[in-house]
């Protein structure tokens, strides 16, 4: 099998992000591999274990900083790494990124499995890995927590609000995956030292044959939350029983229950 | 202004932030509720009777199971002929594939995790978290329809008025189903944090009970995790107690101490129920951002530094497995239970 898995560079989640002269600041927190498309680099290695003769390749569409990125889905495991880097792609939404996402896809072509993680950290929406589905045709299996290929076959356990489901498709597909597929693995040493010695291919959009996007959505504003002014209360007494009856009490008063 | 509002169930269990879904969409006018899949007659009648205008019902047995493409299809058809300016859908797993494949068919955007909807005429600012909720975006649609899919609890759920009528409209299901639903099997303990009005959470410190002698034939880490259980043990009395949702943080999740769904925080839910009580929880920055809208958070931990108590209404320093039993018993008394 030919398994591409998406990913994005974004603010480690440590990051204390916030709006500065109407830009969004990080700080001096590094860009890292969004965490949650980890768990899709994790998905694919598995894949490719289980499926012999299958290969990794990992895809971002960002600035040159993401080949850091790559970099870590290379240390991992993956077996390339290709980034669609152009300078048009600045404002892109979802719909943009996942037309440029199914062209590259295309463009590699022969691809049998795209794997996702669920969101990004950064825009959080989700959207994505159904969008590209749209575009390219292909069948879309989201949220799977296990994925299992016989022949041209693919079942997956869906994890959703009401429980799980088994749901299968025929490949290609793209799949976004959830935490249960699995804690994604250290970067081994072997496979730091690889990384750092491969040659991350660019793409622009003119190798991709297409234009940029037009983006459909606009921020025009950025907002720092309320800074909310809480003073604790602190509850004390001379044992447990006496701190719970002072604290219920409390509790009751806020009419919350 | 005419909105179309996508009411999300799955059996015939409607996920309740689509009720507030609609309750907004009347704010703006005309209200047409969009039902699909089998077997839906109830929810049919619900959304009359929490004020839809009209109701459309896809039921073709095709649509039984949930599948994003045939959804998607049928919900572009319907948008292309009838031309709504908005379409509103609660945030569910499902609600953002098939809002985002609309989206493409439509040429148009969406806005998920919606917090905050403005409409001039028929402009249409949504506002919504980013970086978890570190910030928020306020962000407009050039494309038309304009969807969001809204966040639970973050709009009123509207007045039920029983025995309400209104317009039912049968359509066809559209498009072609690229999957098959083959087993489902419901979760051991439903969560659903987002709709949760009390979340009663836990944190690493909760396998900490010094009380507390592991069986025999226990490693280090599962005496640790067996601790853990114990203490989530008590956090989930409560909040049975409460009739509130089980919530963890980031760290007794890594743990392996209770399942991902319960995470509240970053790379987890982000929760504004009533009341949030965080036990042995310290409060590291993706937590905080996770929870800091509850209205009333209540901290437990016996680090008096914990950054848990600068977000909290109510802190108390000291040994939560005394006074988390104490507090569940004092309140099952005064609440009556």
């Amino acid at each position: 099998m030919k398994i591409i898995a998406c990913i994005k560079q974004v603010p480690d989640s440590e990051a204390k992000v916030k709006v500065e002269g109407g830009k969004i600041s990080w700080g001096d927190s590094p860009l890292v591999i969004n965490p949650f498309d980890e768990y899709a680099v994790e998905g694919a290695l598995l894949q490719r274990e289980a499926n012999a003769g299958s290969t990794v390749t990992a895809l971002c569409v960002g600035g040159e900083s993401a080949k850091d990125a790559l970099k870590h889905a290379l240390a991992m495991g993956a077996d390339e790494a290709i980034l669609v880097s152009d300078s048009a792609l600045e404002n892109l939404d979802t719909v943009g990124a996942a037309k440029v996402l199914a062209a590259a896809i295309q463009k590699i072509g022969d691809v049998d499995m795209v794997i996702f993680g669920r969101q990004t950290l950064d825009n959080g929406a989700g959207l994505t890995p159904a969008q590209t589905a749209r575009v390219l045709g292909w069948g879309m299996l989201g949220l799977a927590g296990q994925i299992q290929v016989k022949e041209r076959s693919v079942q997956v356990e869906r994890v959703i609000e009401e429980g799980r489901q088994t749901v299968k498709a025929n490949l290609p597909v793209v799949i976004s995956v959830v935490q249960s597929i699995g804690e994604p693995r250290y970067p081994s040493f072997m496979g730091i030292r690889k990384a750092s010695k491969a040659v991350i291919p660019i793409w622009s959009l003119s190798d991709l044959g297409i234009t940029a996007p037009v983006a459909i959505i606009t921020r025009n504003e950025l907002i720092n939350p309320p800074v909310r002014e809480t003073v604790v209360e602190m509850i004390t007494g001379e044992s447990p029983a006496e701190i719970a009856e002072k604290l219920a009490d409390k509790i009751l008063a806020e009419k919350v229950l | 202004m005419k909105t179309f509002v996508y009411i999300d169930h799955f059996n015939g269990e409607v996920q309740p932030a689509s009720w507030e879904a609609l309750g907004l969409a009347k704010t703006f006018g005309a209200t047409i509720a969009l039902v699909f899949g089998a077997n839906a007659n109830d929810v049919v009648k619900t959304a009359l009777e929490y004020g839809a205008d009209e109701v459309i019902v896809a039921d073709d047995s095709t649509l039984k199971d949930y599948r994003a493409e045939m959804y998607a299809s049928t919900l572009s058809a319907l948008a292309s002929s009838l031309s709504p300016n908005l379409i509103l859908f609660p945030t569910t797993a499902r609600t953002r594939e098939l809002s985002a494949m609309s989206a493409v068919d439509l040429n148009t955007g969406v806005f998920t995790d919606v917090t905050g909807l403005e409409v001039n005429g028929n402009n249409v600012t949504a506002t919504r978290p980013i970086y978890e909720g570190k910030l928020f975006e306020k962000v407009t649609c050039a494309g038309k329809p304009v969807m969001a899919t809204i966040r639970g609890r973050a709009f009123p759920k509207p007045n039920r008025e029983a025995g309400k009528n209104g317009t039912i409209t049968k359509v066809e299901a559209k498009g072609e189903a690229k999957s098959t639903v083959e087993g489902y099997s419901a979760s051991e303990s439903a969560v659903n944090l987002g709709d949760a009005s009390i979340i009663v959470s836990g944190g690493r410190g909760v396998s900490n009970n010094p009380a507390l002698t592991p069986p025999a034939g226990l490693d280090e880490k599962q005496a640790e995790v067996w601790r853990a259980q114990q203490g989530f043990a008590l956090v989930t009395e409560l909040a049975k107690v409460l009739g509130g949702a089980v919530g963890a943080s980031r760290a007794a999740v890594d743990a392996g101490y209770i399942p991902y769904s319960h995470q509240v925080g970053q790379t987890g839910k982000v929760v504004a129920p009533d009341l949030y009580i965080a036990n042995g929880i310290s409060g590291a920055i993706q937590h905080l951002v996770g929870m800091r809208n509850a209205k009333v958070i209540v901290a437990i931990n016996k680090d008096v530094d914990a950054p848990i108590f600068k977000a909290a209404r109510y802190g108390v320093v000291g040994d939560l497995f005394a006074i988390l039993p104490a507090l569940t018993d004092v309140l099952k008394k005064k609440l009556g239970k």
